[in-house]
């Protein structure tokens, strides 16, 4: 157990809450009231209005974006009580976290782990101001499930290494300033033979090109590198201790694909409720079709049990003071639900839930259609269905290796 | 697993410690083995009532501990586990009837017999093989109550008996007017139709219109809290099993087909764990409990059912004898899966709740 932090009192508490509704008076642009970050989706940027960038810079000079970071390299340092508190208020005041992206998610808590001062010092409080945007470079064309099947390669060259390959499903790669990326330093073991290491967007010899996806947008690229020069500086960790590093950050992938803090928002309205408006209803306002009422109710049950087993899982944690083990089938659960919602809501909507464009459509329906496509792609990404439950049978339920 | 309060871990540790060491499958076995209608060990129901778990949720006043649904639930799941024969579930819910609905004079005259072990209740609401609340024709008149009760559980060993008529729940004692006629179950537990002829009834008065509904939940929750300790067994004795027989010169866990079931059945078990504690909780709390106990139901009973199923499948050839306990889980699966609610009538109760 880590050692207790002195309580803070109550009255600590409501000194901290009137500073953040003081900050949110004096800092929130009511024009945002609402929104959400567009930075921190993988869909890509919008351009941020002015009043976009005062919000982020607001928070980001605060650490307020990652309040429980440490302050010396631009977090909050704040209390995880304190945090909730700034949640709570900025829910409140309809106002977003303007500093996400995986910068926040992923990056960061791994560098703060594995990396050296002058690391930390560097790239976390541009990460924690939303200055700099990263991008993940792990798969490769034959590297996806067997990601440790990385290819690309990073010959030692004394001051820097030479870096030639090719990733693929970078996600925002066409915007990112830097990518944390997984390579080869060494040919002759597939797991120690892994390095984890930084590279410049705009280092001569990094190519993007985007990906076209089902759903018509272009969230992931293939990323070239050509005769990359990356120096030596950039790699975290020791050579060979990439596999490490990289499986702790796909913890914290996971952990954010699967809901995590977003199960207000994951909620949804009630497809019963949208049923009303597109099927015809009987005496008592029941949908006349039983068998879709029937199917739209199932489904709603298993996803309450879901959430319920999320907030189970966020409870257990806390009490314990590690990852309950169920958290291990919060991403396979989630992705699942997810898709046979979006499988529900067309069945509802019949062809008017299959829009492509034109203004026959509302934008919630559209964008249900782009979500349907694209949530295809939640049970094979941050480690497949397949692989999640290897990992259960493995790793949580004892069973031995199958290969 | 909820986060327990001390009390709360102190009673599920004696649950478990007893049930694991006097009253194992192979307790089970001897009921069965006995004919008797009732099918319970009279001397464990009395032991059991001695360890405080029938007055888990009657209040201090009248002899229990009030500890409440989410502590009833643990040890039921417990008991669950072993397959434990008793009519503690039945006499919890009944006792609640009277909890809910009782007046000062018919708490103080019941629950204490209740909570102690001395007198044994159970509840008696549908009139055909379906649950169906809605569908009630037995009357009471001047104090007398008819009417036909379908697979009452627990009725052999029911001292008195919480029935439904179309105005209200009332309570009736066993005695002149009512009658028994066994139907025997697949889980070879007491069920019996139960006919009231001009039986003498006494209404329970309070707890307004939805009193039916709030003992019904009730029975939901306890009922989804033994099939969780039945599923949750299930799980590890196959899982065990699949760590040890070897076929192929391999044990059958290192194959991925069978993995990959494991892995489905282990969070679909996370998810029936969720529900029924939290519908055990929303009782506690007293706060949305009908949509609660309608997910915790619905949910133990689409787990439980996966879960005897792929149970036998997955031991084999064994799984289809009698000596091996996971047909005895699935035969007692299908019982509970059909009281107090099907999935389908589940299913319409959770559309109705949310305005579809």
């Amino acid at each position: 157990m880590a050692t207790q932090i002195e309580p803070a009192t109550q009255t600590d508490e409501d000194a901290f809450r009137a500073e953040v509704q003081q900050f949110l008076a004096d800092n929130f642009p009511a024009e945002l009231k609402g929104q959400s970050n567009a930075l921190a989706g993988v869909d890509g940027p919008t351009n941020e209005t002015p009043a976009q960038t005062e919000w982020r810079e607001a928070v980001g000079a605060r650490g307020w974006g990652t309040p429980t970071w440490p302050k010396e390299y631009g977090g909050g340092g704040l209390t995880k009580a304190q945090a909730k508190i700034i949640d709570q208020e900025f829910a409140k005041a309809g106002a977003y976290n303007p500093i996400g992206g995986m910068g926040v998610m992923m990056f960061g808590p791994t560098l703060l782990e594995y990396g050296n001062e002058a690391q930390k010092k560097e790239h976390i409080p541009s990460i924690c101001r939303g200055e700099i945007r990263w991008c993940q470079g792990y798969s490769e064309p034959n590297a996806g499930s067997d990601l440790a099947n990385l290819q690309t390669f990073a010959e030692d060259k004394g001051d820097h290494y030479l870096v030639n390959g090719q990733k693929t499903w970078t996600s925002g790669g066409q915007w990112a300033d830097k990518c944390f990326a997984i390579v080869r330093t060494d040919k002759s073991d597939k797991h120690k033979g892994i390095s984890f290491m930084l590279i410049d967007m705009d280092t001569p010899g990094v190519e993007v090109r985007p990906i076209t996806m089902i759903s018509g947008t272009s969230p992931f690229c293939e990323t070239f590198f050509t005769d990359v020069k990356v120096p030596k500086d950039n790699l975290v960790g020791e050579e060979g201790q990439g596999w490490t590093i990289g499986k702790r950050l796909l913890q914290h992938e996971r952990a954010n694909i699967s809901g995590g803090g977003s199960l207000a928002r994951l909620m949804g309205q009630s497809l019963g409720d949208i049923a009303k408006k597109y099927q015809s209803t009987g005496a008592d306002g029941e949908l006349a079709d039983a068998v879709l009422r029937d199917k739209i109710a199932d489904f709603e049950i298993r996803w309450n049990s879901f959430l319920l087993t999320a907030r189970r899982a966020m409870e257990e944690s806390k009490a314990a003071g590690g990852v309950s083990e169920i958290s291990s089938v919060l991403k396979k659960l989630g992705t699942k639900l997810s898709q046979e919602r979006s499988e529900l809501l067309i069945e509802i909507r019949g062809l008017q839930g299959l829009g492509w464009e034109g203004d026959g459509f509302s934008d919630g329906e559209l964008g249900a259609v782009r979500a349907w496509l694209f949530g295809k792609a939640t049970t094979i990404y941050g480690g497949s269905t397949e692989i999640q439950n290897n990992i259960i049978a493995k790793r949580v339920l004892g069973m031995l290796d199958h290969q | 697993m909820a986060v327990l309060n001390e009390e709360q871990e102190m009673l599920r540790d004696m649950a478990r410690e007893w049930t694991v060491n006097e009253s194992p499958v192979t307790e089970f076995r001897k009921v069965r083995a006995s004919g008797e209608p009732e099918a319970f060990n009279r001397d464990a129901y009395a032991t059991m009532a001695q360890m405080g778990w029938a007055g888990v949720i009657i209040p201090e006043e009248h002899g229990g501990s009030d500890f409440g649904f989410l502590s009833a639930g643990l040890v039921v799941e417990e008991l669950g586990k072993t397959l434990t024969a008793s009519p503690l579930v039945m006499n919890t819910v009944a006792a609640s009837a009277i909890v809910l609905g009782g007046s000062d004079e018919q708490k103080a005259r019941w629950l204490p017999r209740l909570a102690s072990g001395e007198a044994i209740a159970t509840l008696a609401v549908d009139e055909g093989p379906s649950h169906d609340p809605a569908k009630i024709e037995t009357s009471v008149s001047d104090g007398k109550l008819s009417g036909t009760k379908a697979f009452v559980h627990e009725a052999h060993g029911a001292d008195l008996f919480v029935v439904a008529a179309k105005d209200g729940l009332y309570l009736v004692e066993k005695g002149d007017g009512v009658a028994l006629t066994t139907r025997k179950l697949t889980d070879q537990r007491s069920h019996a139709d139960v006919t009231f002829d001009g039986a003498a009834a006494e209404k329970l008065a309070n707890g307004g219109d939805s009193l039916l509904d709030d003992v019904l939940d009730r029975a939901r929750v306890l009922t989804a809290a033994e099939m969780l300790g039945m599923a949750q067994q299930v799980f590890d004795d196959t899982l065990d099993y699949l760590k040890q027989r070897v076929q192929f010169n391999q044990v059958l866990a290192s194959f991925q087909a069978l993995q990959h079931r494991m892995a489905d059945l282990f969070a679909d078990l996370a998810q029936m764990r969720s529900a029924v504690e939290a519908g055990l909780q929303a009782v506690d709390a007293g706060f949305g409990v009908a949509r609660a106990a309608t997910i915790a139901k619905a949910e133990a009973n689409r787990v439980m059912h996966t879960m005897a199923n792929e149970g036998i499948q997955l031991h084999g050839g064994i799984g289809m004898t009698d000596e091996y306990d996971v047909g005895f889980y699935l035969k007692r699966a299908r019982v509970l899966e059909q009281s107090f609610g099907s999935s389908s009538w589940l299913k319409d109760r959770f559309s109705k709740l949310s305005g579809y």
